[in-house]
């Protein structure tokens, strides 16, 4: 019960007028940019971040709360309306979606997406509120060693389970560590990396590689290969659902929060897999599974709701552990940081009124979200059909702006410039994104706690394996080996429901020549997805 | 460097032992920085400063074979799509270099001649780079951006950006 205690007085915070303000501005900013094309939740994040400069830490992060659930909503409304998924979690909402807006029913989709995610994001908060203070209570029992090998968990993970290519995704980790080490070492003071540029000696912010990778070098890939044509927008009226439209959708929204939840929370999640999942599991459970591949609700409402659960317990590992597991939570990571304080065990000890001020705004953030966007999708839609020359000169005029404000320095207008071309390089070779960003913000964390933890052994490589990080490192080495493993494992271990499902994903999208490439990758990324959902079921997670 | 590749994929494989090897060669980077980490005098704990970057230098070595490996074997990295984007012609070089002199220009402008201006010109360029010929309309845009963001910093968030040449008329 003092869960409830203490969210009570984080409403107290959050339901101040300011706090209430900047709660609103976080949802309309956050759903304004996020709906863009070509901006994923992330992105949008890194770009409101200056916003948050003048702000106290409670206002900025209550701010936040609201941009990370509008720029996911904006998301989803792109990937109905658009059929073009921003971020890989909303693959499979474009898979229904978007037949749903094709034949008529964008508003009923629309809705159906945005009270899903309102009722996971709320039932899902509630879970963070209740669980987080007991899994912050455990985390400070464990050990240097014990968080060296969550670290490590969370590096291969992010590698591993993501992505079509290991090879490319350790490479991408690789990149991230590299930047994450320039600057002056904690513990001997001495500088790394630096090569005697004053200006690396602080390290490289944060917010000039989350900008530099998603920003800069997104719209520098997409100018070398711009789409000259003009995109056809869905358009759409007021969102509403009738009465059959409410009784097929709840129960996948409940169901949808019950699968995403879990899978966000564990420290090696990300929502592809968990959506992949609903959304077979809808299909399975649907009493018009011919619709499906047509346009069926319940393939929206379940994959939907799962994102935004999912979201939510990503929240659990980053505000316990401080150990993000997608690129938005990194991003917001990065924020807090930024702030001087730092997400892990002791948060919920020593900043009580931040946290809980947090928790609440979500709920805030997630209300806000559903009375704002009822009535604005028309809006949203037309946001849609800006000019292309327009959105990108745009993209790179914040981007150069909240790289200079961050420090007043130009030196990082030119460090942003460069990493935008490493992330320019990193999308031509399929090198993924997100491992960088990990690498970048867990990297440090990640040493201290090896250093802190071999100077409690005095050296003896032998303290690193206690009995918890025994355990994440053989979860760790099956997750490696995994592509031996299943080559013994006999074949009808692979259930027949998700091998069809998979071959519908690919045929409902490869239809599409407009966007074959996305549809092409959505798949690789699918089936990925689902190689890691059995990975997850064998190790026992 | 390894980005100098054209767009299409038939010509990617050769491109992408580039990467490989640039992958290689900062992973040595790293080895040999750290080892040229002189001894310090307040380190404390048994493992130094160098220790973490000596491994990750040699994983990014061990990964840049493994990926030169993959490509031989015919492994192509899948270049990433996008709302806007179009796989199937080669990459358009000059538009992104036009993005990079806009961009460039303002990084080198911004103090001197202040950010309502230089921020204009980066946005005006970058339009213009991107295909939009609509110039007085881009510049009325480019303007009322670039005076609104600074405006909304100095008077909302109090974070001043540049005033350059109208300092005392700002």
């Amino acid at each position: 019960m003092d869960a409830f205690t203490e969210l009570i007085g984080g409403f107290g915070t959050a339901l101040t007028p300011t706090n209430l303000l900047y709660a609103f501005i976080g949802v309309l900013l956050g759903t304004a940019i996020g709906v863009l094309p070509g901006i994923g939740p992330a992105m949008t994040v890194a770009l409101l971040l200056p916003l948050t400069r003048g702000l106290d830490v409670t206002g900025a992060l209550i701010m936040f709360a609201g941009i990370y659930y509008g720029g996911m909503y904006g998301g989803s409304t792109t990937s109905i309306l658009l059929n073009t998924p921003g971020e890989s979690a909303s693959v499979v909402t474009a898979i229904e979606g978007n037949k749903m807006a094709k034949a008529g029913r964008a508003a009923q989709a629309l809705a159906t997406a945005a009270i899903g995610s309102f009722v996971a994001g709320t039932i899902a908060t509630l879970l963070l509120a209740v669980l987080a203070p007991t899994v912050a209570d455990l985390a400070v029992e464990v050990s240097p060693a014990d968080f060296f090998a969550i670290m490590v968990l969370a590096f291969i993970a992010v590698t591993s389970v993501l992505g079509s290519s290991r090879i490319r995704g350790l490479a991408a980790l690789c990149i991230g560590l590299t930047i994450g080490l320039v600057g002056i070492d904690i513990t001997s003071g001495q500088q790394r990396l630096t090569f005697g540029i004053g200006e690396l000696a602080d390290g490289i912010d944060v917010v000039v590689v989350a900008v530099g990778l998603f920003a800069v070098g997104e719209a520098l890939w997409t100018a070398a290969h711009l789409r000259r044509k003009p995109i056809d927008v869905i358009p759409v009226g007021n969102p509403r659902m009738s009465r059959s439209d409410f009784r097929r959708s709840w129960k996948p929204w409940l169901r949808g929060t019950a699968i995403g939840f879990p899978f966000g929370a564990i420290p090696a999640g990300g929502a592809e897999i968990p959506t992949f999942l609903s959304y077979v599991t809808e299909k399975r459970l649907s009493q018009h599974p011919e619709e499906f591949g047509k346009g069926a609700i319940e393939g929206v409402a379940g994959p939907e709701a799962t994102n935004n659960a999912s979201a939510a317990g990503g929240l659990v590992p980053m505000l316990t552990l401080g150990i993000p597991t997608t690129a938005t939570a990194a991003v917001m990571l990065a924020a807090i940081q930024s702030y001087g304080i730092e997400p892990g065990p002791q948060l919920f000890d020593k900043e009580p009124e931040l946290v809980w001020g947090l928790i609440a705004s979500l709920f805030v953030g997630n209300t806000v979200l559903l009375l704002l966007n009822l009535p604005m999708a028309p809006l949203w839609a037309k946001l849609l059909r800006i000019p292309r020359p327009y959105l990108y000169a745009g993209i790179l005029f914040f981007s150069s702006l909240g790289a200079y404000a961050a420090n007043a320095n130009t030196f990082d207008l030119f460090l942003l410039l460069a990493i935008g071309a490493l992330g320019f390089m990193m999308r031509r070779y399929g090198i993924p994104v997100l491992p960088a960003i990990i690498g970048v913000i867990l990297g440090p964390y990640a040493e201290k706690e090896l250093r802190r933890a071999l100077q409690l052994s005095n050296g003896d490589v032998g303290g690193l394996f206690e009995p918890i990080s025994i355990v994440v490192y053989v979860i760790v080495g099956l997750i490696l080996l995994w592509p031996l493993v299943r080559r013994f494992m006999p074949r009808k271990v692979v259930p027949g429901v998700l091998e069809e499902a998979t071959h519908e994903i690919e045929e409902a999208h490869s239809p599409h020549g407009l966007t074959d490439s996305v549809s092409v990758s959505g798949t690789a990324r699918a089936r990925q997805g689902f190689d890691g959902a059995h990975d997850s079921d064998s190790s026992g997670l | 460097m390894s980005s100098a590749a054209p767009g299409g994929t038939t010509e990617q494989g050769r491109s992408e032992f580039g990467v490989a090897l640039f992958l290689a060669a900062l992973g040595v980077l790293v080895i040999v920085m750290a080892v040229l980490i002189p001894e310090s005098r307040i380190a404390r704990g048994p493992v130094g400063p160098a220790t973490v970057p000596i491994v990750v230098g040699g994983l990014m070595v061990v990964v840049a074979g493994f990926l030169a490996l993959d490509v031989l074997r015919g492994g192509r990295g899948e270049p990433e799509g996008g709302e806007d984007v179009e796989l199937t012609g080669r990459s358009d070089w000059r538009t992104v270099l036009l993005l990079a002199a806009a961009f460039v220009a303002n990084a080198v402008l911004i103090e001197p001649l202040g950010w309502p201006f230089s921020g204009a010109i980066l946005f005006w360029g970058a339009a213009f780079a991107l295909g939009s010929r609509h110039a007085v309309r881009d510049a009325v845009i480019a303007l009322g951006l670039s005076f609104g963001t600074w405006y909304l910093f100095a008077l909302g968030l109090g974070v001043v950006l540049p005033v350059g040449i109208l300092r005392g008329i700002l």
